[in-house]
């Protein structure tokens, strides 16, 4: 898991990096124009049911695909959280697929497939990549005035596991069983609407369907990392880190990077309710203990420059709350140094006198005793710029291995 | 050019398939993103309109975030895919002696009519995509390998859209 995705931009450069996308292009091209997508007509014959290549390439692409992202996910050789998964806008999404839908029954093309039909010298499809260009530019122009609709629904990250709650292995196996079935069903059709007889499929054809079956159930059996596994993957190389202290952020280090407009910072307070009611940081996100884990997906989604910095009375929540989100490979996380109790150490030295003193507290319990709930009402919640003591020891390394922010459609 | 007599028959759709979902998978495999074809061609399209408007992608928030000021709409991954996929159709276009400046159609109609509706259906299928955030390449493809809910319902619509109207069209095409 540590390798992936691979690090292209370090192996290659930024723009070598590039070369290994149109690699990857090619081979998408040469997939695409050899199944027949370059014929517009060939393409249409789907929606006549004459000939059904499109459902079955697709389909075909989508459980050899599917069935091997997960093979390798439950291997450990590829993390899921870290494969780019379009977020959900459920309306704008159906909306714009009816749309295609219809332009792809008086096109003839989709936009991957206008671009083979294009390089083979198919006039229809320069037509059609014109008529792309123009959609899209249009779209621009235009969105401003939906720009409530174009954000509507929006779910996140949210598979088909999560919607049907069940595992991902189970979700993957009746999908390939059902578009196998699928399949025969087509063939069946096909010989009907062509009034022929069904056409003999190759022979590698049922020994690859039953491998494919093999491995979905493979996926079944051995399941997707649980948390523990994930955990264990890096569990030694993070105990290493805190051992060193290598991730916890002095209070100092953490209010220049609030100041810096090149990072967005953002603190997890991870603490219970009623302590955060009492105090917290200006800007802090409430995230209790046990919610941390939920969250994690949502943090994934956060630009390359967050760096994300957790936050507990002492540090042992904010300890917890750093394996949770080190196991779910959020990257750029960091513990605020002797948490709440040491920053108002540091910082709210006039205001909250003797008397406010908690003697005899347990370990992550709040060392000062609040009047009311001051939340981030309380002086010390911004500190001033002058009481910055910019001495501290830097800790934080920008990592920029992380989720794709984009997909292909980006 | 005219080798058409000689060209090779397409592959067996579920054998391309198959190749397809291999390319597909290294694709995540050694990326983490997926495949996609929409994207490319907007990044093109923006860049073109930065030459020659530069104003008015400052105008335009959907555009800033591409093209705002600096910025290179062409530094993206996802540009280099598309030119990729290109020469991938080419190539597989020569070996295949599939090269033919060719209109695909049904008899029924001319070949302006289809021209025309090619460009309609794009340009409908261009603004469809970027309203889905995605294309049947990076949405239902690639979001459909990777599970995603709104990729399965997209790919859905698109089945549903194309074949409510198919009826209507079949002179295009039969």
């Amino acid at each position: 898991m540590a390798n992936f995705p691979l690090p292209l931009a370090d192996l290659f450069g930024h723009w070598g990096s590039y070369v290994v996308y149109a690699v990857i292009g090619i081979a998408f091209g040469m997939t695409l124009e050899s199944a027949g997508f370059g014929n517009s007509k060939l393409l249409a014959a789907q929606f006549y049911f004459k000939d059904m290549r499109v459902f079955k390439v697709m389909f075909t692409a989508i459980i050899v695909a599917m069935t091997l992202i997960f093979l390798s996910s439950a291997l450990g050789l590829l993390d899921y959280n870290l494969i780019w998964v379009p977020p959900t806008y459920l309306w704008p999404g159906i909306v714009g697929g009816l749309i295609m839908g219809v332009g792809f029954i008086i096109g003839g093309f989709c936009p991957g497939t206008s671009l083979v039909g294009l390089a083979t010298g198919k006039l229809d499809a320069f037509a059609f990549v014109f008529g792309v260009l123009f959609g899209i530019y249009m779209f621009g122009e235009t969105v401003g005035s939906f720009a409530t609709f174009f954000d509507s629904s929006f779910m996140g990250r949210f598979t088909l596991p999560e919607l049907f709650n069940t595992s991902y292995g189970l979700i993957v196996f009746v999908i390939v069983v059902a578009a196998l079935m699928i399949f025969v069903l087509a063939e069946k059709v096909e010989a009907m609407v062509n009034d022929r007889p069904q056409q003999k499929l190759p022979g590698w054809s049922k020994p690859a369907a039953g491998a494919l079956v093999a491995l979905a159930a493979v996926v079944l059996v051995i399941g997707q990392p649980s948390s523990e596994d994930r955990w264990q993957v890096v569990a030694d190389e993070s105990l290493a880190r805190l051992d060193e202290r290598a991730v916890q952020i002095s209070s100092a280090e953490f209010l220049k990077y609030r100041d810096d407009t090149k990072i967005k910072i953002i603190p997890l307070d991870v603490r219970e309710e009623r302590y955060y009611n009492q105090f917290h940081l200006r800007g802090a996100v409430h995230v209790p203990l046990d919610q941390v884990q939920a969250k994690a997906k949502e943090l994934q989604f956060e630009p390359a420059n967050t760096v994300f910095v957790t936050i507990s009375n002492d540090e042992t929540a904010a300890t917890e709350a750093w394996k949770i989100l080190r196991a779910e490979s959020v990257p750029n996380i960091y513990i605020l140094e002797g948490g709440i109790n040491g920053w108002l150490k540091s910082y709210a030295g006039d205001s909250l006198g003797e008397e406010n003193r908690v003697y005899n507290r347990q370990e992550d319990q709040l060392a000062y005793k609040f009047k009311s709930a001051t939340g981030s009402r309380h002086p010390a919640a911004e500190p001033s710029p002058d009481h910055l003591d910019l001495d501290y020891e830097p800790k934080v390394i920008l990592e920029l291995k992380r989720a794709p922010t984009s997909g292909g459609c980006g | 050019m005219n080798q058409v007599s000689r060209a090779r028959p397409y592959l067996n759709p579920y054998l391309a398939g198959t190749l397809l979902g291999i390319v597909l998978f290294l694709a995540f495999f050694i990326t983490g993103s997926g495949l996609g074809a929409s994207g490319g061609l907007n990044r093109l399209l923006v860049y073109v309109q930065n030459a020659v408007n530069p104003e008015h992608i400052d105008q335009v928030a959907y555009l800033l975030k591409m093209a705002g000021g600096n910025s290179n709409p062409l530094d993206s991954w996802i540009v280099f895919l598309t030119i990729g996929t290109v020469f991938g159709g080419l190539i597989s276009g020569l070996l295949g002696r599939r090269m033919k400046f060719e209109t695909n159609k049904g008899p029924q109609i001319s070949n302006g009519t289809r021209w025309f509706l090619a460009f309609i259906g794009g340009a409908l299928m261009g603004y469809g995509a970027r309203l889905a955030r995605g294309c049947t390449s990076g949405q239902a493809l690639s979001g459909g390998a990777v599970l995603s809910v709104g990729s399965w319902a997209f790919m859905f619509a698109v089945f549903a859209g194309a074949y409510a109207l198919a009826y209507f069209f079949r002179k295009c095409w039969n």
